[in-house]
């Protein structure tokens, strides 16, 4: 199907123009995110997240595979996010269009490389077994803001998965199933989250934080920010768009470290009620 | 009014059978015809069982002729303009298909415009067409290009319910503030107010009373648009 039409000349001018006077078409303020919804699944390591009417589905599957001879000490963390038709008629299977690329890289950026999980605790076996994660990104609906979803879904599902237990005498290697010894956490070093901003042509307009579809389609930039709540950035991506000035960025930083405290208590109070609510056996 | 599924033969028969939307009739070999369903939803009859009809929901569009719509033009090709109404193919529209328009004196359109417009061709098989004006009269009768306002997207069913004089949403918006409104039963509302506020209001008011959305009452309607500064 061909690239959607862009918005009509009246939906434009009036974005443009409520913007203007910092009102949006939703009804938040600018610089308000709409509430993260996580939903957990009977299985450990099933999440999904939606915000507002974007959801994403994440979920974590771990097996124990040889690990490649340059990194014996190591394990492997894998990420598969293909959006397909159902997010949006937007997409394409198989033709990877600009938006799916740049979630493509940052969740890359944000799970993978900012070391979010201990790859060396997935070590079970030094150069013969170790712990391959698979984390595979389903994104179900898309009302803007995919990426900020999808990173969010990603990183609570590390948090609530738990991997079975393992015990190593010698070169044997004994994996223990969840109903006989209690499964084990991630060692994780430390949680972060993703917050964009979409810029606007007119340099007068405030930028807004997660932006809506058709905010979205109407932005001439976006920025976006991954740091955890102990205000350390992981990723700062800004693909072309409005020129921005240092202090501007920095006020932003400033904006997106309170959002990330806010989200860093929901997420903590929602993995307690969800672990309260599940039976562990102990024997 | 018993719920159907698409493909479920329906007990419709009468001398003037007129069939609506959501049924279709099929021929057999032998002669006989059999009235079946090709939509989900409640199937209904008029009074006197001349007429049925199924009341479904979706939010894809299936042009059908004689329906206004609201489209946005996203292309020129030659005379016509090529116009995305949210079915499956893209409408076009001749480019004399207005009131008054001659060679010399064609409306200025661009791509981007919103129109309104009535279905006057469609088949499953091929492009539906529109015109602006109206079929008997041949005068505009509000059709023709949109100026201003904003656009909102709904479902087809609550689409209908806009359509309808008897439901409470848009008289219950109007009293508050001066509206002009124009729905489109392809699933989309083009609102027009003086202050931004106003559209935003109607807005989020009429995707909270869309059945997919959570289908709010006249009571809630009130009570929502007390929490907004309007």
């Amino acid at each position: 199907m061909p690239r959607p039409p862009s918005p009509s000349i009246p939906e434009k001018e009036f974005v443009y123009g409520a913007l203007k006077e910092g009102l949006r078409v939703d009804g938040r303020l600018p610089l308000e995110m709409r509430t993260p919804a996580l939903a957990f699944g009977p299985e450990l390591g099933w999440v999904e997240c939606s915000l507002g009417k974007t959801r994403v589905l994440a979920q974590v599957d771990a097996k124990m595979v040889k690990p490649p001879p340059e990194r014996p000490l190591e394990g492997i963390i894998s990420i598969h996010s293909e959006i397909s038709p159902m997010a949006s008629s937007d997409y394409e299977l198989g033709r990877p269009s600009d938006e799916e690329v740049t979630i493509t890289r940052m969740l890359d950026k944000v799970l993978r490389r900012s070391d979010v999980v201990d790859k060396e605790s997935l070590c079970v076996l030094a150069g013969q077994r170790v712990w391959h994660l698979r984390l595979t990104i389903h994104c179900l609906a898309d009302a803007g803001n995919m990426l900020d979803c999808a990173c969010l879904a990603g990183v609570v599902a590390l948090k609530h998965f738990r991997r079975p237990e393992v015990e190593v005498v010698g070169e044997e290697v004994t994996v223990h199933h969840p109903s006989e010894r209690a499964p084990v956490p991630l060692s994780m070093h430390h949680t972060p989250y993703c917050l964009t901003f979409a810029y606007f042509p007119d340099a007068s307009t405030k930028p807004v934080l997660d932006p809506t579809h058709l905010e979205q389609r109407l932005s001439a930039g976006m920025l976006s920010i991954a740091l955890n709540a102990q205000r350390e950035l992981c990723v700062v991506q800004k693909a072309g768009g409005v020129p921005l000035a240092a202090d501007e960025i920095l006020r932003i930083v400033d904006v997106a470290v309170d959002k990330a405290k806010e989200l860093d208590k929901l997420v903590e109070q929602r993995l307690k009620e969800d672990w309260a609510g599940r039976t562990v056996e102990v024997r | 009014m018993p719920l159907v599924l698409p493909g479920e033969q329906v007990p419709a028969a009468h001398v003037n059978l007129k069939l609506g939307p959501g049924l279709l009739q099929l021929s057999s070999v032998d002669g006989k015809s059999s009235v079946i369903s090709t939509r989900a939803g409640d199937l209904n009859h008029s009074a006197n069982r001349s007429k049925w009809w199924i009341d479904s929901n979706s939010r894809r569009y299936i042009p059908a002729p004689q329906e206004s719509v609201i489209g946005i033009v996203i292309a020129r090709s030659g005379e016509n303009w090529r116009v995305d109404i949210g079915s499956a193919h893209v409408a076009s529209l001749d480019g004399l298909a207005f009131e008054g328009a001659t060679k010399r004196n064609r409306p200025n359109l661009k791509v981007g415009s919103l129109l309104y417009a009535r279905v006057s061709l469609a088949h499953k098989d091929m492009e539906p067409e529109l015109e602006c004006f109206d079929a008997q009269t041949r005068k505009a009768e509000g059709f023709g290009e949109l100026k201003g306002g904003f656009l909102v997207n709904c479902s087809l069913k609550m689409s209908r319910l806009l359509m309808d004089p008897t439901h409470f949403l848009l008289p219950l918006l109007g009293s508050r503030f001066p509206l002009e409104a124009a729905t489109g039963v392809n699933g989309r509302v083009w609102i027009n107010t003086k202050d931004p506020r106003h559209i935003i209001a109607a807005s989020r008011c009429i995707e909270a009373v869309d059945p997919d959305g959570g289908g709010m009452d006249e009571v809630g309607v009130k009570k929502f648009l007390s929490t907004m500064d309007v």
